[in-house]
């Protein structure tokens, strides 16, 4: 008797699940955040080398395209927010081809908002807070890590500067695997997946701030006040070792946000990968324009787990991807 | 053989890495934000048993090993090998080194099943069942009603292993052993 056809989550965990949606749900009410739901298909997909998206054929209004599952609902919520929408939140399910494991399944739950108006500071405190309401604990102040004191902290070196010889000996001899052909990037997602992300955490919230430039393809840039260098306006969100959230001052940018988007569909073909058809309304949306302001996406289901005390996102999804 | 991707590395799939052919215990994905993809491996090597833990670039592939386990009885002993015989009725007959043997050695009974790990049709594992019933060849003099007490005392057992027994337990007498933590179970 195969016993597949069962759920991942406990029915009590489900029962658990559905009151910490509406736990987000009153978050946001009482803060005057409008909830949206928005298309999971895009005639535009994710163009980021490292997410790597689904599609579907379909017959549409204007006869058969090729349409990309959302790897995030970032671009339908950027348009709102250009037509004038206000703050907005969603529950949205998403995709990302590969992505299978203990802490990831091929579609989740991303809770992702927009605050026009609000700075990164702002965002992060306002996350920190939705993250203890769901848990229903306070976690105390939580910790503002700079990604380069990180490393220079448990590395010893400075992720900016560092050779790029040293940093593939160093991230190979980690590893234990051959980064020779690596470049700076890939060795600092190593680096900080081994060696850093498991220790953040641990004691209380860490966020993450002024990643490299090259780490936030949707992000504003400024510099870094110690030598000027280039550092995204970006933050992570981490709680047990898990990165449950990541943040944008956003860019507004459409000359900008279209030249990134070239270039990634640039380092695909350079990678071998398949190109990704660019959101053109996007970019329109851009042009017409959109309010400054943040954004975060949270991997719900993580933070869920976490709330529940549970091992896997499995556990907490009534049926993960090898029951669907 | 064929070549598994990291994304085909699951729980008991049998690859190559330097050289040993390794089962994989546990394929874990790690992946910053929206950096590169990893997958974080544990492998038992089964020429040693050691578990190691490796990483990979996700999409990297290892070569397949081809490992098999079959069910064999262990037959004897000649001084410089040990036999075993397959139960599929084909009565083949495999000689298996000391090294391949491990701790098992102390666990041998004759027409007894046990499980015996494959690597290009030599055999490098033989693993016992996880419960044999042996007999006691020494232990010192039982004593009369004392089977409340829980004291225990060594007792050699016919396969050569040695476990504790309870004080009661006589030589001769056969015995339930579990052979994962070499403990009594029962008298069989």
């Amino acid at each position: 008797m195969v016993d597949d056809w069962r759920p991942t989550a406990a029915l009590e965990t489900l029962r658990e699940r559905a009151r910490l949606l509406a736990r987000v749900r009153a978050f946001f009410a009482d803060r005057g955040v409008l909830e949206v739901e928005t298309p999971v298909l895009g005639h535009g997909g994710s163009t980021d080398v490292h997410l790597a998206s689904l599609s579907a054929e379909a017959t549409t209004p204007v006869g058969r395209q090729r349409l990309w599952l959302q790897t995030s609902p970032e671009f339908h919520m950027k348009r709102l927010l250009a037509a004038g929408s206000g703050p907005i939140f969603q529950l949205a399910r998403s995709f990302r081809d590969g992505e299978v494991g203990r802490r990831h399944n091929l579609e989740f739950t991303m809770l992702e908002w927009y605050r026009p108006g609000l700075d990164l500071d702002q965002l992060i405190e306002e996350t920190a807070t939705l993250v203890s309401t769901v848990l229903g604990r306070d976690l105390g102040q939580s910790r503002r890590r700079r990604y380069r004191e990180l490393f220079r902290e448990s590395l010893a070196i400075d992720p900016f500067t560092v050779p790029l010889e040293m940093l593939r000996r160093l991230a190979g001899q980690r590893g234990g695997l051959d980064m020779a052909n690596s470049d700076r990037e890939g060795c600092l997602d190593l680096l900080m997946s081994l060696e850093i992300e498991p220790y953040l955490g641990r004691a209380s919230l860490d966020v993450v701030v002024d990643y490299p430039a090259s780490q936030a393809a949707l992000a504003r840039h400024h510099r870094d006040p110690e030598d000027g260098a280039w550092v995204a306006s970006r933050f992570e969100l981490y709680l047990e070792g898990l990165e449950l959230a990541n943040g944008y001052d956003e860019l507004t940018d459409a000359e900008e946000q279209a030249a990134r988007f070239a270039a990634d569909n640039a380092a695909r073909r350079a990678a071998g990968l398949p190109e990704v058809d660019v959101d053109h309304r996007l970019l329109a949306a851009l042009v017409s324009g959109m309010p400054e302001g943040s954004g975060v996406a949270l991997g719900l289901d993580r933070l869920i787990q976490l709330a529940l005390g549970k091992q896997s996102v499995a556990e907490v999804m009534a049926f993960a991807t090898s029951r669907c | 053989m064929a070549n598994y991707s990291t994304n085909e590395f699951k729980g008991g799939l049998k690859v190559m890495l330097d050289g040993d052919p390794c089962s994989i215990v546990e394929n874990e994905l790690v992946k910053p934000g929206k950096g590169q993809a990893f997958n974080r491996v544990k492998l038992r090597n089964l020429m040693t048993g050691r578990v190691w833990e490796r990483t990979f670039k996700s999409g990297d592939s290892l070569e397949a090993a081809d490992v098999l386990e079959l069910e064999m009885e262990y037959l004897y002993n000649d001084g410089d090998m040990w036999y075993f015989m397959k139960t599929d009725g084909s009565f083949e007959q495999y000689a298996v080194e000391k090294k391949a043997l491990g701790d098992t050695e102390k666990w041998l009974k004759e027409q007894v099943p046990y499980t015996v790990t494959l690597w290009n049709d030599n055999v490098i594992n033989v693993s016992p069942p996880n419960f044999i019933e042996l007999q006691v060849t020494e232990t010192d003099p039982g004593l009369k009603g004392d089977t409340a007490q829980g004291g225990s005392k060594p007792a050699v057992l016919s396969s050569g292993a040695v476990v504790k027994v309870p004080l009661f337990i006589e030589e001769g007498e056969v015995l339930k052993v579990d052979t994962r933590t070499g403990e009594y179970v029962s008298r069989a």
